[in-house]
C-alpha cells in the first residue's frame, strides 16, 4: 500500500526549477532510499513530503503530494497536524538544548500530553525503541547537546518515535557520523521499519544498498529510475543509473 | 625586523587596553576615597537606613533614595521588559527580513535621542496625563518608570533580536518537523536557547535605568521622602547627586560621593545576582 504518492511535482527556488515533474510512490513500512549526486533535488523532494520547504522564502510548487489519499498541498490541510504524522530526522543531529528527558517529551507536550506518569512511560519506551535506554536511563537530566553525535541522532529519532508518526523522513541521517555510529543507526532503521514508513535521502550508495527496499535515482531535478533496490543496483534499466551506481560520475 | 614590529604593536595594544582598565580603577578609587570617610563618620547602617536627609544640619540618610531608585528601576523593567521582548520576538520571528532590516536600525535610533528630550516629553505630556487621570502631583514614580521603560527599549529589543537570531535554524526545523506550531517553537525552544542573550539585554537595560539621571530629575518629583505609592514623587540616588553637587561643600559634598558609593554597590549586587541567575539554569 502506498503511504505517500507524489504526482507531477514541480518545485522552484525563485526561477530555478529544482524538481521536474516528479512522480513517485512510497510504500507502507518499508525503507525507500533516494540517491543521486549533490544538488539533484533529493533533499528538496524529501522536504516537500512534510512541507518543510514552506519555511523558505520565495519557493513555488505545483503538482500533488498525497498522504493517505489527501493532497497535503490543498488549501484545507493543517500543516501542523501533517507534520505530527510525517516526522523528520535531519542531517546534523539537532536535539534541543534541553535535558534528554525534555527532548523526548517535547513532541508530547506540544500535542497536549502532560500527565507525568504517561510521559515517563513513553520516554522509557521511546529510548528503548531507539536502543538508548541502557545508556541514558541514569542521564535523563543531562543536556542533550553535550552527548556524542551518534547518541544525539538516536535521541532525535527517539523524540519522533515518542509521538508515533506514520512516516519518518531522514535527510542524510548518518553524514555527520563515523562508520561505527552509522552501522548502529542503520540497525535502528531496520527496527523502526517494522512500525514506520521510512524515506531516507543518502549520498552514500552502499548505505542505500544495505538498508533500503526500494530506491529512486535522481539527477538534475528529475527522477531517472525507481524500483526495488536489488533491481536498481544489479540491473538498472537506465544507462545513467548504471553509470552512477558503478561510480562513473557523481 | 618584522618581529620587533610585531612586539611593539602587541605591547602598545596591551598598554592601551590596560589604560582603559586603569581609568575604571581610578574612578572607583576616587569615588570611594571621597565618599567613605563620611560613611564611617555617620555609620554605614545609619547612612543607608535613615531617611532623614538634612545636609545643612549634618543629617545624612539616603534610605528613601535607595527605595526611590529600586522602585523606579523595577517599574521601568516591568514596563520595558515585556514590551521590548514582545517587540523583539515579533520582529525576529514574524516580520520578513527585508522589513526587519529597516525597523531594527530605526528602533536603535531611539537610543540616540538625548535623555533630556525624553524628560521633556515626560514633563509636558506624561506628567499632566497622570495628574489629571490618576491623581497625585503627576511628578511621580509612575512617570519616571514609564519614561525609563521607554528609554531602555532599544537596548532590550536590539540585543534580544541578536540573541534570537543567533539560535540555530536547526532547532526551529526540528521543532516544526514534530508538528509544533510556530508559537510553541518560539517559547519552548527558541526563547530557551536565546535565554542568556535575553537576560544580558535585560541586565544592560537595568543598568541604563539605574544610571539615568536627567530624564528622572524632570519627571519623578525629587521629593526626599519614603514613597507610599507609585503616584508619589521620589528621588533616586543619581538625581540626588546631580541636584545637589552644584552647591555642596564639606560633609555635604562627601555625602553625595557616599551616595555614589552606595549606587556602585547596588549595581554590583544586581549584576552579580543577574549573572548568577543566568549561569545557574
Amino acid at each position: 500500500m502506498n503511504t505517500i504518492e507524489v504526482k507531477n511535482l514541480n518545485f522552484y527556488y525563485g526561477n530555478f526549477q529544482a524538481l521536474k515533474d516528479i512522480g513517485i510512490a512510497f510504500q507502507e513500512k518499508i525503507i525507500t532510499a533516494l540517491i543521486g549526486p549533490s544538488g539533484c533535488g533529493k533533499s528538496t523532494l524529501l522536504r516537500c513530503l512534510n512541507r518543510m520547504n514552506d519555511l523558505i522564502e520565495g519557493v513555488k510548487i505545483s503538482g500533488e503530494v498525497d498522504f493517505k489519499d489527501k493532497n497535503i498541498y490543498s488549501k484545507n490541510i493543517d500543516v501542523v497536524e501533517l507534520r505530527r504524522h510525517v516526522g523528520m530526522v535531519f542531517q546534523r543531529p539537532n536535539p534541543f538544548p534541553l535535558s534528554v528527558f525534555d527532548n523526548v517529551v517535547y513532541g508530547l507536550k506540544v500535542h497536549g500530553v502532560t500527565q507525568a506518569f504517561r510521559l515517563e512511560e513513553i520516554v522509557e519506551r521511546s529510548l528503548k525503541a531507539t536502543g538508548l535506554w541502557d545508556e541514558m536511563k541514569d542521564k535523563l537530566n543531562s543536556i542533550a547537546t553535550e552527548l556524542p553525535l551518534e547518541q544525539q541522532q538516536r535521541l532525535c529519532m527517539a523524540r519522533l518515535v515518542a509521538i508515533e508518526p506514520e512516516v519518518i523522513l531522514m535527510d542524510e541521517p548518518c553524514s555527520a557520523l563515523d562508520p561505527i555510529a552509522t552501522a548502529k543507526i542503520e540497525e535502528l532503521m531496520f527496527e523502526l521499519k517494522k512500525k514506520y514508513t521510512i524515506v531516507i535521502v543518502t549520498h552514500n550508495m552502499q548505505q542505500a544498498a544495505r538498508v533500503s527496499d526500494c530506491c529512486g535515482f535522481m539527477l538534475l531535478g528529475e527522477l531517472i529510475e525507481f524500483g526495488t533496490t536489488s533491481k536498481i543496483f544489479t540491473s538498472p534499466d537506465n544507462q545513467k543509473t548504471q553509470d552512477y551506481i558503478t561510480g562513473r560520475f557523481g | 625586523m618584522k618581529n620587533t614590529k610585531e612586539v611593539v604593536i602587541e605591547k602598545s595594544l596591551f598598554l592601551i587596553a590596560l589604560s582603559a582598565i586603569f581609568m575604571l580603577f581610578l574612578i572607583a578609587i576616587f569615588i570611594f576615597k571621597e565618599g567613605t570617610p563620611l560613611i564611617f563618620k555617620v555609620g554605614f547602617k545609619n547612612f543607608v537606613t535613615s531617611s532623614k536627609w538634612f545636609p545643612l544640619e549634618g543629617q545624612f540618610g539616603i534610605f528613601s533614595m535607595i527605595l526611590g531608585t529600586l522602585w523606579i528601576t523595577a517599574g521601568a523593567l516591568i514596563i520595558g521588559v515585556p514590551l521590548g521582548l514582545s517587540c523583539a520576538i515579533f520582529l525576529s520571528e514574524f516580520v520578513p527580513r527585508r522589513i526587519m532590516a529597516i525597523l531594527k536600525p530605526t528602533i536603535e535610533l531611539l537610543a540616540g535621542i538625548p535623555s533630556v528630550v525624553y524628560g521633556f516629553i515626560g514633563m509636558v505630556v506624561l506628567v499632566p496625563l497622570i495628574r489629571e487621570n490618576l491623581g497625585g502631583p503627576g511628578l511621580s514614580i509612575l512617570a519616571g518608570s514609564i519614561i525609563l521603560g521607554i528609554m531602555i527599549l532599544p537596548t532590550i529589543i536590539s540585543i534580544s533580536i541578536d540573541a534570537i537570531q543567533a539560535v540555530p535554524r536547526s532547532y526551529r526545523e526540528g521543532s516544526l518537523a514534530m508538528g509544533a506550531t510556530k508559537w510553541q517553537t518560539i517559547h519552548m525552544v527558541v526563547l530557551k536557547a536565546a535565554r542568556s542573550g535575553i537576560v544580558a539585554s535585560i541586565i544592560l537595560g537595568m543598568g541604563r535605568a539605574i544610571g539615568e539621571t536627567m530624564a528622572v530629575i524632570m519627571v519623578a518629583g525629587n521629593a526626599v521622602k519614603i514613597p507610599r505609592s507609585i503616584l508619589d514623587p521620589a528621588r533616586t540616588l543619581t538625581t540626588n547627586i546631580a541636584l545637589e553637587m552644584g552647591f555642596a561643600a564639606g560633609d555635604h559634598r562627601q555625602a553625595l560621593f557616599a551616595t555614589g558609593v552606595v549606587l556602585f554597590i547596588i549595581i554590583m549586587i544586581l549584576n552579580i545576582i543577574a549573572n548568577y541567575a543566568v549561569r545557574k539554569r
